[in-house]
């Protein structure tokens, strides 16, 4: 110990709370427990199936012997029905034996009791080093370019592409050597009525310097009722889920050997909103599909 | 869960295994399934390995089986090795007059899920049951066409017709 430090139950407490979650954001491969996830998938596909009726389309799409970066849009505020449901998915389809990983925000990591169960299922606080971690490590990684600030948009906003400029995806694929695969989801934002991202609010509070939040959104959602922040959750109505598949795409054989990152991020979020625009067409009601 | 179905069928166990025991059948008459491939160099037999998926719900399961009993004509049976535990087998009995009785038994579960492990075995059983039913229509329709083409062949062969 630093004779500098200060001392007493205060300051220890301090230390405490600092060294834990420095621990729960520090990723490593090894949490991720496949018997943990096989034992959850029961209770994921009750959910799936009867609460959210969902679809997961083309998972053929994703090459079974290689390492990918899996990019998707994303959606439903803090409860992020379609990762789960994607997780579901990929774990029955490949088997809970491969690995696969998923970046999420450190708020979230560090949560003491759901921060346990993501990193049990192989999710990582949000940094390019864990990202490229797990693809030298051969696992296919699942990121949101768009974030909180995607996640938190409207819920009229719920059929638009919103990575908000961010295009460090496309370096980390390309440091990586690794196709792109996009995966294209619709339904999280009908799970609660997402009024507004409240990226003033969250400027003003300046809580983009102290939490990495670039939005304190605003919604009306289970059992809150009007609910600022989203940071407790909130429970989901029953939204139908579509997630579609996308084939991979070679940035190199795409777009040469030194590809243009503007070029390849318009490619990438028009192909992704031609799908979105598509599957929005095939609902019919919000909520029910 | 442990689910077990039958059907009638007017051919002899030995046209039923010939048409069970290759392996390019199943994407024929298999219901539900989305992914039928051969994993290794054997592609039938004691040991041989398949990848298996089939649409429950919201998901594709299955995984890598093995076969464990091949007993010809009578008995199919499979464990798994990766994916979601289950075991299943064929059971294939002559009944006389050129009939057979196909019996497809399927046994499944999800250790350590605890309630949710219980409803979900319960809850899939309806649309497992289901995809059996239909499994075992279409294998009879598949194996009853193939034994009338094999008489067909040998009223020809005894009418000194070649071969088609």
């Amino acid at each position: 110990m630093y004779y500098d430090e200060p001392q007493g139950i205060a300051a220890n407490a301090v230390r405490y709370v600092r060294r834990r979650i420095s621990e729960r954001l520090t990723a490593r491969l090894e949490d991720r427990d496949p018997d943990y996830l096989r034992e959850a998938l029961p209770l994921l596909w009750l959910l799936s199936t009867f609460y959210f009726r969902a679809e997961v389309r083309d998972l053929g799409n994703v090459p079974a012997d290689r390492p990918v970066l899996l990019v998707g849009n994303h959606s439903g505020g803090n409860v992020i029905v379609d990762t789960f449901i994607f997780s579901l998915a990929f774990s029955t389809y490949f088997g809970v034996e491969r690995p696969f990983h998923q970046l999420a925000h450190n708020l979230a990591i560090a949560w003491p009791f759901a921060g346990g169960m993501l990193r049990k299922s192989g999710t990582m606080s949000a940094s390019h080093e864990h990202a490229e971690q797990a693809l030298e490590a051969g696992a296919p990684v699942l990121v949101y370019p768009g974030g909180d600030w995607e996640t938190h948009r409207p819920s009229w906003e719920g059929d638009k592409i919103d990575f908000a400029g961010r295009k460090g995806f496309i370096r980390l694929a390309l440091d990586a050597g690794v196709p792109i695969v996009p995966v294209v989801s619709i339904g999280g934002q009908e799970t609660a009525l997402f009024l507004s991202r409240g990226a003033g609010l969250a400027k003003a509070l300046r809580l983009d310097k102290l939490l990495r939040l670039k939005v304190l959104p605003v919604s009306l959602a289970l059992p809150w009722g009007l609910n600022v922040g989203d940071f407790a959750g909130h429970i989901p109505l029953p939204a139908k889920i579509t997630i579609e598949v996308l084939p991979p795409i070679d940035l190199e054989r795409e777009f040469g050997p030194d590809p243009d990152p503007d070029e390849v991020y318009d490619h990438i979020t028009a192909l992704m909103q031609e799908t979105l625009d598509g599957l929005a067409a095939e609902r019919r009601f919000p909520v029910i599909g | 869960m442990r689910i077990n179905e039958s059907t009638l069928v007017a051919a002899p166990p030995e046209t039923v295994w010939s048409y069970l025991a290759d392996p390019e059948n199943y994407l024929h008459f298999m219901s539900g399934i989305t992914h039928w491939e051969v994993v290794g160099a054997k592609p039938n037999g004691l040991g041989a390995r398949y990848r298996i998926l089939v649409r429950v719900g919201a998901a594709e399961v299955g995984g890598l089986v093995e076969m464990v009993e091949w007993s010809e004509p009578f008995d199919i049976a499979w464990h798994s090795v990766t994916g979601v535990d289950h075991r299943g087998r064929w059971r294939i009995r002559e009944r006389g007059e050129g009939r057979s009785r196909i019996e497809f038994r399927l046994a499944y579960g999800f250790v350590g899920g605890g309630i949710a492990g219980l409803l979900t075995e319960l809850a899939a059983s309806f649309t497992v049951r289901r995809q059996m039913r239909r499994t075992l229509r279409q294998l009879k329709r598949q194996v009853e066409h193939e034994q009338r083409r094999l008489e067909a062949e040998l009223r020809r062969a005894s009418r000194g017709v070649p071969r088609a």
